[in-house]
Formats: C-alpha cells, structure tokens, sequence
C-alpha cells in the first residue's frame, strides 16, 4: 500500500481547532449556565461565557481560513467539491428539523388550545369552576397580534428580493462579471440588515414581553431563531464580499458563495413558513395591535 | 484571482500529505484527522463511559437488593456532608439519569457509529479516510466535552439535592418547575453538544458513503455494516434536531420565563413528550441499527456464506428507520391519547415487526447449511439474536396500547429495554469488537477468556434482567429506590445477576490486557474465506493511510 496517493480525496493535514473549538464550546455553555444561575456561581459567569464566545469565533474564523487556504492550494478537486455540497445540503436538511420542533410547539398551541386569557403580561385560566372550558380560543383571548399585513409582509417582500439580488450575483459570477458579482452582493446584504432592523424594531414594539404566554414564548422562539439565522447568513454573506474584493471565487469554483446563497434561499423559506402560519394563519381574527 | 480548478493537479502538489510517517504523540491524538485513530479515541471514550454507567447500575443493584433504603444518603452525604434522607432519594434520581444518559449518549453510541463507524466504514468501501477528517474529529471532542458537562452536572444543586434527577427523558414539569439550581442546565447543555457532534458526524457518514465507494462499488454492494451506518446517519441527522428545539424551550422555560411546557401560561408539557419520543424512538434504532450491521458481517464471515437475502436486509433497515419516525406516541399511552390514536400508533409500532423479522429470519437462513465455527464473535452475534428476539416479543406486548396502560412504567418495560438495548446492543458491540480485534490491533484475544466472557456475561445478563419482567407484570414501577417486601426475591436474584455480568466484564478487561501483551500476531485475514469485505485485505493493523491507490471492485 506505499506509495504517493492515487486519489483526488482530500486527506488533511492535522488540526488543533476542533479540540479548541470544541474547548470553547464547553467554557461558553458553562459559561452561560454560570450566568443564569449567579446566585450559585457568583457575578463572573458573563465574562467566562464571553471568553467562549470568543473562542468559538476564533474557531470558526481560522478553521474556515485553513479551508480556503486548502482551496486555493488545490486541494478542493471536484470530488472534494462535491463533498462540501453534501455537507451543506445536508446541515441545511438538519436545519430543517430544528425548525419543525418550534413549527410543532406552534401548531400544538394554536390547534388544540387552552381557555387562557391574556391581559396586562399575565395570564388568567378560564376554566369554569367545574373544570369544564369556558372560552377556548387562539390566539389566546386578550391577545392583540402584529398586524401581518404591514411591516411582516414588508419584510417578506424584503426576502423575497434579497433571494433575486443572491441569484443576480450568482448568475454574474457564473459569466464572469464581477461588478454585478459585488452589486448583488451588496444589495443582499443591505436588504438582510433591513431586514433584521425592521424585526429588532418589531420586537421592541411587540405588544406583549417575552415570556409569560404560549403565544409569545412560541412567536418570539421561532422567530427569534430565524432572526438568528439571518444574522448568520448575513455574516457568511459579508464573508463572501470581502473574498469577492479579494478576487477570491472563479465562474467554475466558489463553493464558499454557494453556500452562503443557499443557506440565504433556506432563510428566505423558513420566513415565509413563519409569515404564513405565525403572523398570517396563527393571528387570525384576532385584534391587531396599534403600532 | 486564482483558478483553483484549472490550474490544480488531482494530487502530489503536497508532500506532506504522501508522508507515512505517524505524527507525535499529541499531534496524532489530540490534533487527529485519521479515522482509525479517531475511531480508536471513541472506542477508549466508549469502554470509559461505560465503566462509569456501569459502576451507576452497580451501585442501584445493590441499593435495590434488599427492600428499604440503605445507602443513598450515605452517598450523597459523598459530596454533601449536609446530605439527609430528601439529598439521598435525589442522588437515586441522579443515577438514573446519568446511567441512562451515559449509556445511550456516551457508550453505545460513541462505540457504534464513532468507534467501529469510523474505524470499518472507510475500510469496508474502499475509502482512504472520511469525508471531512477535521469534522470528525470535532464530533469526538465536543462528545468528550459533553461527557465532562453531564458528569459536572452531578456536583451542583439540581432540586431536592446535587446533580440533575429528571430522568434520562427530562420531561416536564420535573424538569422546569422541577429541578431549581444550574444541574439540569447543565445536563440540557450536554445533550445539546452531544447532539451537534452527533449531526457533524451523521454529515460526515453520508458524504462518505455516498461519494468515496471505491470504483465498482454500487450502493447495492456496500456491506451491510455500511448500510446500518448510513441509514443510522440519516436517522441522527433528522432526529437530533429536533430534541435540541425541545431541550431548548426546557432551557428558555427554566430561565426566560417562557411557557412553552407550563399550563399556567397556556403551555403542555406533553407536547415535551411528543418533541422527546419524535427523536428518542428514532434514537433507539440508532443504538441498535448498526449492531444489525455488526452482526451481519459476523453471521456471514463464521457461516462461511453470504448474508441470506441481502437487498431484503438493507432495505429491511431503511424501512425500519422510515417507520420509526412515525411511531413515538407509543411511549406516551398513558398521557390520555384518544382510542383513535392509540390505535393508530399500536398498528404502526407492530408494523415494525416485519422488517425486523425479516432481519432475524434471514440470519437463521445464513446460517442454514454454512459451515459454522462458533468463535467468540459468532457466539457474542447468537447470544445477539437470543436476546434481541426476547426483547423484540416484549416490545410486541407492550406496543398494545391497551396492555401498556397496566405495563407503563414498571419494570416489565425495563427488562424490555434493557434486552434490546443492554443485551441486543452491547452483545453486538461484543461481537464486533471481538470480531475486529486483531484487525485494529494486529494482535488475537485469548478465545478461551473470549468464550468464558460470553458464557458469564450471558448467564449475568439474562440472571439480572429476566426477572425483571416478573417484577414488572406483578406492578413493580420503574425508578423507585425501596419497595415493598413481596418483590424482595426477584429483586436479590436481579442483584446477583449483575455480580455475574461484573465477573464477565472483568475478564473481557483482562483479555484485552493480555492480548495487547502477550496476544499472537494477527494474519491480514484471520478469519479465512469468510471474511469477504475489504478491511481483511489490508495488514492487521492496517497502515496509516490505506487505500492509495483505491481499489477496484469487480
């Protein structure tokens, strides 16, 4: 079995950033238990949960810089390539069920829900002396629901469009035109900072706190999450406008800008989930809040 | 601007990577991008893990022999001096926490899929290593760092005492409302990193398998060892998720003031249930699926014959992984289901009854007229098939929805589990370690202390569990620390039972340690014509990288 490799698989090279990274992992979830529970371990939990947030960025900036060292040095042939995509489809598939858990905590509260009442941040149960229901509706009587028709359908029109200036830029890659390349980029990422403007804006005006209810603990998990994402996404995007400056990327290789559009494509769809059943379907016949 | 594509030769533009010189020691272990030795950490992780959850059971076994409660408060008075009799029934809910959590997240499923997955499935297809060598190492320390999370979780209040007493299912209210203090915090960020190096690595199986088959080799020629890994893959990516959603509305419910699992704020906690068992059934076939595989390559290799009906074998687990997912309920009868749903979901559970009697049938039909040699992992696979089978009736039983309303949650369904799981998956695990032994070590066990393993494992195990199903059709519930004196004598048996395993398990210590120094050095193949799969044409054990030039299959 000696001698040189007869494969285009990429065999590489050691590293120490998954035993840093996975190191940082644990000081930033230690962390942040030692932040939740300050009674117990004292005021210093924040910095310790810092100092792993830290960590992992540091893990994933210099992990994903060996890998595209590692492209630029050839070790990405088209079999390797095609690995990169596997992974990405598939981390994007598991993506996917963790949405169908926070989709399924909505779809049980809003189908089969409780005789609650909601006013002034706290919540009433209208169970008749006998036990027996006496008013079952959702959203919860007392609710009063962003209207989904002002600025949620204002901002999936946002991500509608963000998902055309993506394809703008990955067509202009394709032919080899980096200055359209770099104008959807840009317009892409100002339409996902919009974006998670309006819905920063959307929180702080929200008619109910965070927790407290059903339905504002299920609207703000699932779409705090998404909101989550779009700032992932949005950062992988900047990533792939520095690296387009950078005159990284051919028409034929830039696996990286895949993905980055992919993973936007899987945002824009989650949203469009979460307008049609949170804010369209789930809010229904409920009265609509004063902004 | 560089052309990567174009300009790029297919290999050699580094040398370094043609090296076959092992790095150092801590470049090699702790910086690893080499499946075997990769695999080879999982497998140590695995054997410490599992010495840790055993020595929990132990320790129930002997709280549990005699009726009342004689040790627990001296335990948690351990690492409580404080500790009274309220601390010492929480240290009873904390070790059956951690020995179901440990079991299933940091013994069966790091030796399965991390341990013999990597070491055997780039080797059985042809592969010189996995798809992504980085990630997989990722997968195994953030499993280590989990395992330093969950085992940190027993030294900080969880409730009534130190450590987190929810159960290995965590359900709600217990575990929200339930459980002040960061312990169960703790155990909800274990279970989150546990789980996130679960999916890197169910990535990384499927790239592999999907991409890196050597030339010739069809799907439909993959060794079923492969298969159960694939399928295995696929179950982890889509199941996982979906725990991590419900552990972390546990998370924002304990400490955001949500109320996701609180009927005080409109919430259900069964819907925690549903989230749980829509990832834990799927988690239960990802503990034994690719013991399927272990024990299929063993029935083949020791018959001397090809697995009886082989494309009926692997889509029989495709098919029990596909109807896995839609068959959770059944551990929820007793939430007060309609009779509408309850029968949907008994139907379905018993459906799974015909993929997996096509499996046993068609490992009796292998052996049906091979030349069978009854080595230490040919009677590890039959002692597999035995208890598999005993569990697999008891899980018929209990899949009525209408018996498991007086079964649920007695020991009836812990002596199930525990033949599917601690016998049908840890006996694979056997056979497969006893089978790939010389491979990965390039030196043989003893078969005498082999043999003397299996025949005192197998009468502990059975003396331990069996009568437990006595226990639990006489009403005996699960989790409980005393009982009352009419179940003292199934309970001293069960007791003595797992004297009998612990002897078992010391020797497979000892036939380890002796064949590591004084064990014969292994042929390439020491199994003969048998052993048909890949791995038996390299060295024992095999280079560093293997398979540079990849082979070519007919």
């Amino acid at each position: 079995m000696a001698g040189a490799k007869q494969h285009d698989y990429h065999l590489v090279n050691p590293s120490v950033w998954p035993l840093i990274g996975s190191v940082a992992a644990l000081v930033m979830f230690f962390g942040l238990v030692m932040w939740m529970h300050e009674d117990y371990f004292g005021a210093s939990g924040k910095w310790v949960f810092g100092l792993g947030v830290m960590g992992v960025i540091a893990t994933f900036f210099s992990w994903w810089s060996d890998v595209i060292h590692e492209a630029h040095t050839g070790d990405h042939t088209p079999v390797v390539q095609l690995h990169l995509r596997y992974g990405m489809i598939l981390f994007i598939a598991s993506e996917v069920m963790f949405f169908v858990g926070w989709f399924w905590a909505w779809f049980d509260f809003s189908l089969f829900p409780v005789p609650i009442e909601y006013a002034d941040g706290a919540v009433t149960s209208l169970f008749g002396q006998d036990g027996a229901d006496t008013i079952t509706m959702w959203p919860p009587k007392g609710i009063e629901v962003i209207d989904a028709w002002s600025l949620p359908l204002l901002n999936t029109l946002i991500l509608l469009c963000s998902g055309t200036t993506i394809t703008w830029a990955h067509h202009s890659l394709i032919h080899g035109n980096r200055d359209g390349l770099k104008k959807g980029l840009w317009l892409t990422i100002i339409l996902g900072v919009i974006f998670s403007a309006i819905q920063a804006y959307e929180y702080s005006a929200a008619p109910w706190p965070f927790g407290g209810s059903n339905y504002s603990s299920a609207f703000f998990m699932a779409t705090g999450f998404h909101g989550f994402h779009v700032l992932v996404g949005t950062i992988f995007l900047i990533v792939c406008l520095v690296r387009t400056y950078k005159g990284h990327f051919t028409p034929k290789q830039h696996f990286g800008f895949e993905a980055a559009a992919w993973y936007w494509h899987f945002v824009d769809v989650v949203w469009l989930f979460l307008f049609i059943i949170i804010y369209v379907w789930g809010g229904w016949g409920a009265p609509v809040a004063a902004h | 601007m560089t052309d990567i594509a174009a300009t790029a030769p297919a290999h050699g533009h580094d040398h370094a990577h043609d090296d076959h010189d092992t790095p150092g020691f801590f470049v090699r272990w702790f910086m690893s991008t080499n499946h075997k030795d990769i695999g080879s950490l999982y497998l140590i992780f695995a054997i410490i893990a599992g010495i840790v959850g055993g020595v929990l059971s132990g320790m129930m076994r002997l709280e549990l022999a005699e009726p009342g409660i004689q040790y627990l408060e001296g335990w948690a008075g351990i690492l409580d001096p404080a500790a009274t009799e309220v601390q010492g029934k929480h240290f009873w809910n904390v070790m059956i926490t951690a020995h179901g959590l440990i079991m299933v997240f940091f013994m069966v499923m790091p030796a399965m899929i991390g341990g013999f997955g990597n070491w055997f499935v780039p080797l059985m297809i042809g592969a010189p290593d996995m798809a992504f060598p980085r990630m997989n190492n990722i997968s195994f320390w953030l499993t280590s760092v989990a395992f330093v999370m969950l085992v940190g979780s027993m030294f900080v209040p969880g409730g009534s005492g130190l450590g987190a007493g929810t159960g290995w299912t965590v359900y709600a209210p217990l575990s929200t409302s339930g459980s002040a203090g960061p312990a169960v915090d703790m155990a909800i960020f274990s279970l989150h990193l546990a789980g996130a190096a679960s999916i890197l690595g169910a990535i990384n199986f499927i790239t592999t398998i999907f991409n890196m088959r050597a030339p010739g080799m069809t799907l439909h020629k993959m060794p079923l060892f492969v298969w159960s890994v694939l399928v295995t893959a696929f179950l982890l990516l889509l199941a996982l998720p979906v725990l991590a959603a419900a552990i972390t509305m546990l998370l924002t419910d304990r400490n955001f003031g949500t109320t996701f699992y609180d009927a005080a704020g409109g919430g259900d906690p069964v819907l925690y249930q549903h989230l749980f068992w829509f990832f834990g059934h799927p988690e239960v076939y990802i503990m034994i699926l690719p013991g399927f595989g272990i024990v299929s390559q063993v029935i083949s290799t020791f018959s001397r014959k090809p697995v009886f009906g082989y494309l009926g074998m692997a889509y029989a687990m495709v098919a029990i992984g596909v109807v896995g997912f839609i068959v959770w309920a059944h551990h929820m009868f007793t939430v007060g289901m309609s009779v509408n749903l309850k029968m949907y979901f008994t139907a379905a559970t018993m459906v799974i009854a015909v993929p997996t009697g096509i499996k046993i049938f068609s490992w009796i039909a292998t052996m049906w007229g091979g030349s069978m040699r009854f080595t230490t992992p040919m009677v590890w696979a039959l002692g597999f098939i035995f208890m598999f089978t005993v569990g697999g009736v008891t899980g018929v039983v209990l899949a009525n929805g209408g018996v498991d309303t007086a079964l649920h949650d007695t020991y009836y369904v812990v002596a199930h589990f525990h033949y599917v799981l601690s016998l049908g998956a840890v006996f694979s695990l056997f056979a497969g370690f006893y089978y790939w032994f010389p491979k990965m070590s390039g030196r043989m066990y003893s078969e005498f202390l082999g043999q003397l393993h299996f025949w005192i494992f197998f009468i502990g195990v059975n003396v331990l569990f069996f009568p437990q199903h006595f226990l639990g059709q006489q009403g005996m519930p699960r989790r409980y620390p005393d009982y009352p004196d009419a179940y003292a004598f199934w309970h001293l048996v069960s007791s003595w039972g797992y004297v009998i395993m612990g002897v078992g398990v010391l020797i497979f210590f000892a036939n380890i340690l002796w064949s590591l120094v004084a064990g014969k050095k292994a042929a390439d193949n020491p199994w003969g014509e048998g052993a048909t799969t890949l791995e038996w044409t390299l060295s024992s054990p095999p280079p560093y990288h293997q398979f540079n030039e990849l082979p070519r299959i007919a």
